[in-house]
């Protein structure tokens, strides 16, 4: 088994780009990648690339050359820039190959998501109005606050912070900071979630030049190194989105399950994570994913959230870019953003937004539909 | 006006005495909703269809607060007439939590723990003037 290191970054700016599509903002962000790490399109071995609704990403070979690479496309729900970035890194951990890239982009209609239900013996679900991802994520987190205490004020909490970091991050879509008040007093959504608790689907890409740890310093001088990459999918009685039923028996999510495993590969465990980049869909998922990932105990985000721990210059960060409710989500780019985030903060290069105190260790969480989980640990 | 399930496999007894099909594995006694065959927790095969309890627990739940996309939608969507309404999960004890509408769309008015039985709510009216009609729970008297 090899290690695998990040060698190069890249992104185009997520939000809103009218006459820019989906894979104009994947080429950029390739582009981008590899003028970081130094390299060409020529030298890459391998690309696994994700896109939910901008097309087939093998076919941008044809802009950025046709070198004959092998190129696979990826498809898993929310969690299809983790899943291009796991197998990128099976690829050199296993000895395949020595340098390739992870890239993820996407460009989505307006609203929530438009979820079809057609063809799959579901048409009454969408047909009655319950085939909504916003309704999963109210319930999730109405349950967790009569379970567990936490105040929708902390809910607002969450959303200010984000907007807040959002401001300090010149890739982030929404830039501007609200009040918790205006947070509590925007359009109640799914009841206890509203408006600007939400993040929206969006537009952008990102692509990550991975390398064999032992050629990293032949790119950079500042590699950053994943020590976990692991995805998983949900176990019988988890209580996960679109499900028409629940089991009454209860077991962990797969997010439980896939940071179990994360920490176990990486050899460390919670208390050694500097900084993390959580899936912040709406603000209770950052909320209840701080407990599921290992960071606290069901119920203490309610202090901790309170007390500013979560805040860049807090005990333990969580979203210094702004998250999913500042950057929006574009589903293949945005595993992979957290990841281009961590690697600037390892660097030292987050400008206003950095994490003091130079963190070692940093670590992702994605979830989605239809109970799916990421993560990454990645240290200097 | 005759009324008519969105989906007969599903919701039965439309119109009179609404039930829920779901299935139950001969195997492991797990249930599911809607009825499949395969059973997701002892991956048998063999799953037998069965109407569902009608009385439950309110397990969690949420209010749906503005016009679902159409497709796949059915009901009102024109924002000035649309009306918020609850969703959320019904435990019926010793079979499984069901995801259904709620006739009630005040916050203050729902509690995690609600006793709940099965109804229906209108959703659109079909070519043939057919009122089409979904499965709802709305809270008991006991509460």
């Amino acid at each position: 088994m090899h290690d695998v290191a990040i060698v190069g970054i890249g992104m185009h700016e997520f939000g809103r780009h009218d006459g820019v599509s989906g894979m104009d903002q994947g080429v950029v962000a390739v582009r981008r990648a590899l003028a970081d790490a130094g390299t060409q399109w020529e030298d890459l071995e391998f690309a696994f690339g994700g896109s939910k609704d901008a097309g087939s990403p093998d076919t941008m070979v044809s802009r950025l050359g046709l070198t004959g690479l092998q190129f696979i496309n990826v498809h898993n729900g929310c969690a299809t820039g983790g899943s291009a970035l796991i197998s990128s890194y099976n690829a050199i951990r296993s000895g395949t190959f020595e340098i390739g890239i992870a890239l993820g982009f996407d460009k989505h209609e307006r609203g929530a998501f438009r979820v079809r239900t057609r063809g799959d013996n579901l048409e009454w679900y969408g047909e009655s109005g319950m085939a909504l991802t916003t309704q999963f994520f109210g319930m999730k987190i109405n349950r967790y606050m009569h379970d567990y205490g936490i105040t929708q004020n902390t809910l607002a909490k969450v959303s200010t912070k984000a907007f807040r970091n959002g401001a300090l991050n010149p890739m982030a879509w929404r830039r501007k900071p609200f009040s918790e008040e205006e947070v509590l007093e925007s359009t109640m959504l799914s009841y206890p979630l509203t408006q600007y608790m939400f993040c929206s689907p969006g537009e952008g890409g990102v692509a990550l030049v991975l390398v064999r740890a032992d050629k990293a310093k032949e790119y950079t001088d500042s590699p950053v190194y994943l020590k976990s990459c692991v995805v998983k999918s949900r176990r019988f009685g988890s209580f996960e989105v679109f499900s028409p039923h629940l089991a009454n028996e209860f077991s962990e999510g797969p997010t439980v399950d896939a940071s179990k495993a994360a920490f176990e590969m990486a050899g460390i465990g919670p208390e050694e994570i500097d900084i993390a980049q959580l899936q912040d869909t709406e603000s209770g998922a950052e909320v209840m994913h701080m407990a599921e990932n290992g960071f606290c105990e069901h119920g203490e985000q309610e202090s901790m959230i309170q007390n500013g721990e979560t805040e860049i210059d807090g005990k333990f960060p969580v979203n210094t870019d702004g998250g999913c409710l500042a950057n929006g989500e574009p589903i293949g780019a945005s595993g992979l953003r957290q990841v281009y985030e961590n690697v600037l903060q390892l660097r030292g290069d987050a400008g206003e937004r950095q994490v003091p105190g130079d963190p070692c260790t940093a670590y992702t969480h994605v979830y989605g539909a239809p109970g799916i989980s990421g993560v990454t640990i990645l240290s200097r | 006006m005759s009324q008519v399930s969105v989906q007969d496999t599903v919701l039965t007894g439309i119109p009179g005495e609404p039930r829920l099909i779901g299935g139950k594995c001969p195997d492991c006694d797990n249930h599911v909703f809607p009825m499949q065959k395969d059973c997701p927790k002892c991956t048998g095969d063999q799953i037998e269809k069965v109407e569902l309890s009608t009385k439950g627990i309110l397990w969690t739940w949420t209010i749906q607060g503005f016009p679902p996309k159409a497709p796949p939608y059915i009901g009102e969507t024109d924002p000035e007439n649309f009306e918020a309404y609850g969703v959320g999960y019904v435990e019926l004890p010793g079979e499984v939590k069901v995801e259904a509408r709620l006739t009630e769309n005040d916050p203050t008015r729902l509690r995690v723990g609600m006793e709940m039985e099965l109804t229906v709510v209108p959703l659109a009216i079909d070519e043939e003037g057919n009122e089409v009609v979904t499965f709802a729970f709305r809270p008991t008297e006991n509460n």
